[in-house]
């Protein structure tokens, strides 16, 4: 598991989709064989994973949604564990240093 | 308890398949051309799903790619915002059927392989198909897209899963699945030709562990057990009627593909009942919902809640009765039924051995022609083994 540095750009791994599920009132991931059910706090991280955002972009925002400080720590191990079950692009792959 | 929607529609859009592969776990008995579902039907079948909750649908078969309106029943998949998933054989699937089908709305192409070698592979196949599937892989890679493959393990290719993960990692594979052979229609069928030793299943647990260390990194594997040497069930379905359903190519509904070979249980067809009332109210999906239902040992046991008793289609299939604890669990009074198939599979193993020369040579199996009789087909596939019927 290797965490994202702040100047990383994460992206949701092609094919995978995200979702908002009426029925269910929740965020769903959708993957080739699987569809997993974000909580609200990993949907609104996968949201943000657009390719074009930092890490440290993504923190920022979501500091500010929720107006609290304090969630780099929290948000980059959710990458790291989402980037190992292939829910979005490695780092390696996903951001040549620019 | 809330209501349980389904996630996930798997539509069987037709039984026929140019390939004849002896590991299919399509039913014994196949749909014909003239039963299917036609185009409204199925686009009726696809809203009706996504208004019960499904948000995935797989096409498959047989070949989907033999049915034409392939494109408009993705396009309208892909409206009601369904991931659309296309599983072939790849026979077809030409870059500009490829392209076509992405603009449809198809989310992902999931093509499959037999072998690491195109002579083994096309005997599996009954068909020589191997090196049109190459050419598949290389066209979704032309269009940009990622590619995802599948591989059906047992005997006859379990020694080679390092060069099958290193062939399709050659051919561009974004993701492969190495699925062990469950043992459904044609599988079963053909159980003592495919189930693995113990100890080939060992060496390539070992195989697989050295292919995940190469290309983890750049090639997603996922590895499906097989469940004849697990000493519990798998938790099949994630419980019956729980998180899918399956339409077959007449438009019955299933909690799952392999259901219909439960012959003791009616299923209701989506030309006479919505999938809602199926899914809902139909005595067939609600006949193996929650616990009340489980006999002992499951019945006091605590993995019930991980396992759901395991498979209900092996527990008739080879215990003639679906409510039964399927017989995989060790704690099943039914268990040395799987313990002597494996005896029986190891036996028929040590005599193949002993016969390797002959069987290697047996070289022009493959390329049979349409509809030819199945009898025909087993006696020039690979010895031992049925090939399954085409439904024209």
């Amino acid at each position: 598991m290797t965490a994202p540095v702040p100047t990383a750009r994460p992206k949701l791994r092609s094919p995978a989709r995200l979702r908002y599920d009426e029925a269910r009132q929740t965020e769903l991931l959708l993957l080739p064989e699987r569809v997993v059910r974000l909580n609200p706090t990993a949907g609104a991280i996968l949201r943000l994973c657009d390719g074009t955002r930092t890490v440290a972009g993504i923190v920022e925002r979501l500091e500010t949604e929720y107006n609290q400080k304090g969630l780099e720590p929290d948000i980059v191990d959710f990458l790291a564990e989402a980037a190992d079950k292939g829910w979005v692009e490695s780092w390696e792959r996903s951001c040549p240093t620019p | 308890m809330g209501e349980e929607l389904p996630y996930a529609l798997t539509a069987e859009l037709t039984h026929r398949c140019p390939l004849h592969c002896v590991y299919c776990s399509n039913p014994v008995e196949l749909r014909k051309r003239e039963e299917e579902l036609d185009t409204g039907e199925w686009l009726r079948v696809l809203e009706e799903a996504s208004g019960l909750g499904a948000v995935q649908v797989h096409f498959t078969g047989g070949e989907p790619l033999l049915r034409p309106d392939l494109d408009i029943l993705a396009r309208r998949a892909r409206e009601l915002g369904m991931f659309v998933n296309l599983i072939t054989s790849g026979i077809g699937l030409t870059e500009e059927r490829i392209v076509r089908l992405a603009e449809a709305g198809v989310d992902s192409f999931q093509l499959s392989v037999q072998a690491s070698e195109p002579g083994l592979a096309d005997r599996l196949a009954g068909f020589r198909a191997h090196d049109r599937k190459r050419e598949a892989a290389a066209a979704i890679v032309a269009c940009g897209l990622p590619l995802n493959m599948n591989v059906v393990l047992h005997r006859h290719n379990i020694g080679q899963i390092e060069e099958i993960v290193d062939l399709c990692a050659s051919w561009g594979a974004n993701r492969l699945e190495l699925a062990h052979a469950q043992y459904y229609g044609w599988a079963l069928m053909n159980r003592d030709a495919l189930l693995p030793t113990r100890e080939q299943l060992a060496a390539a647990e070992e195989a697989f562990a050295r292919a995940k260390e190469r290309h983890g990194r750049s090639l997603e594997l996922i590895w499906v057990v097989p469940d004849y040497y697990e000493d519990y069930p798998k938790p099949c379905m994630g419980g019956w009627g729980k998180l899918s359903l399956a339409v077959a190519p007449d438009g019955r509904a299933y909690p799952c593909v392999a259901a219909s070979s439960i012959r003791t249980m009616e299923f209701e067809s989506v030309r006479e009942r919505s999938l809602g009332w199926i899914w809902r109210e139909s005595a067939s999906f609600n006949a193996y919902r929650g616990f009340g239902w489980m006999p002992e040992p499951c019945r006091s046991c605590d993995r019930r809640f991980q396992d759901f008793g395991g498979c209900r289609c092996q527990a008739f299939l080879l215990t003639g009765d679906a409510s039964a604890t399927d017989p995989v669990c060790h704690r099943s009074p039914h268990h040395r039924l799987i313990e002597e198939a494996a005896v029986s599979a190891a036996r028929l193993s040590r005599r193949e051995r002993a016969e390797q020369g002959e069987w290697a040579e047996q070289g022009e199996w493959a390329e049979q022609e349409e509809g030819a009789e199945q009898g025909e087909r087993a006696e020039r596939g690979v010895p031992g083994l049925s090939y399954r019927g085409l439904a024209k």
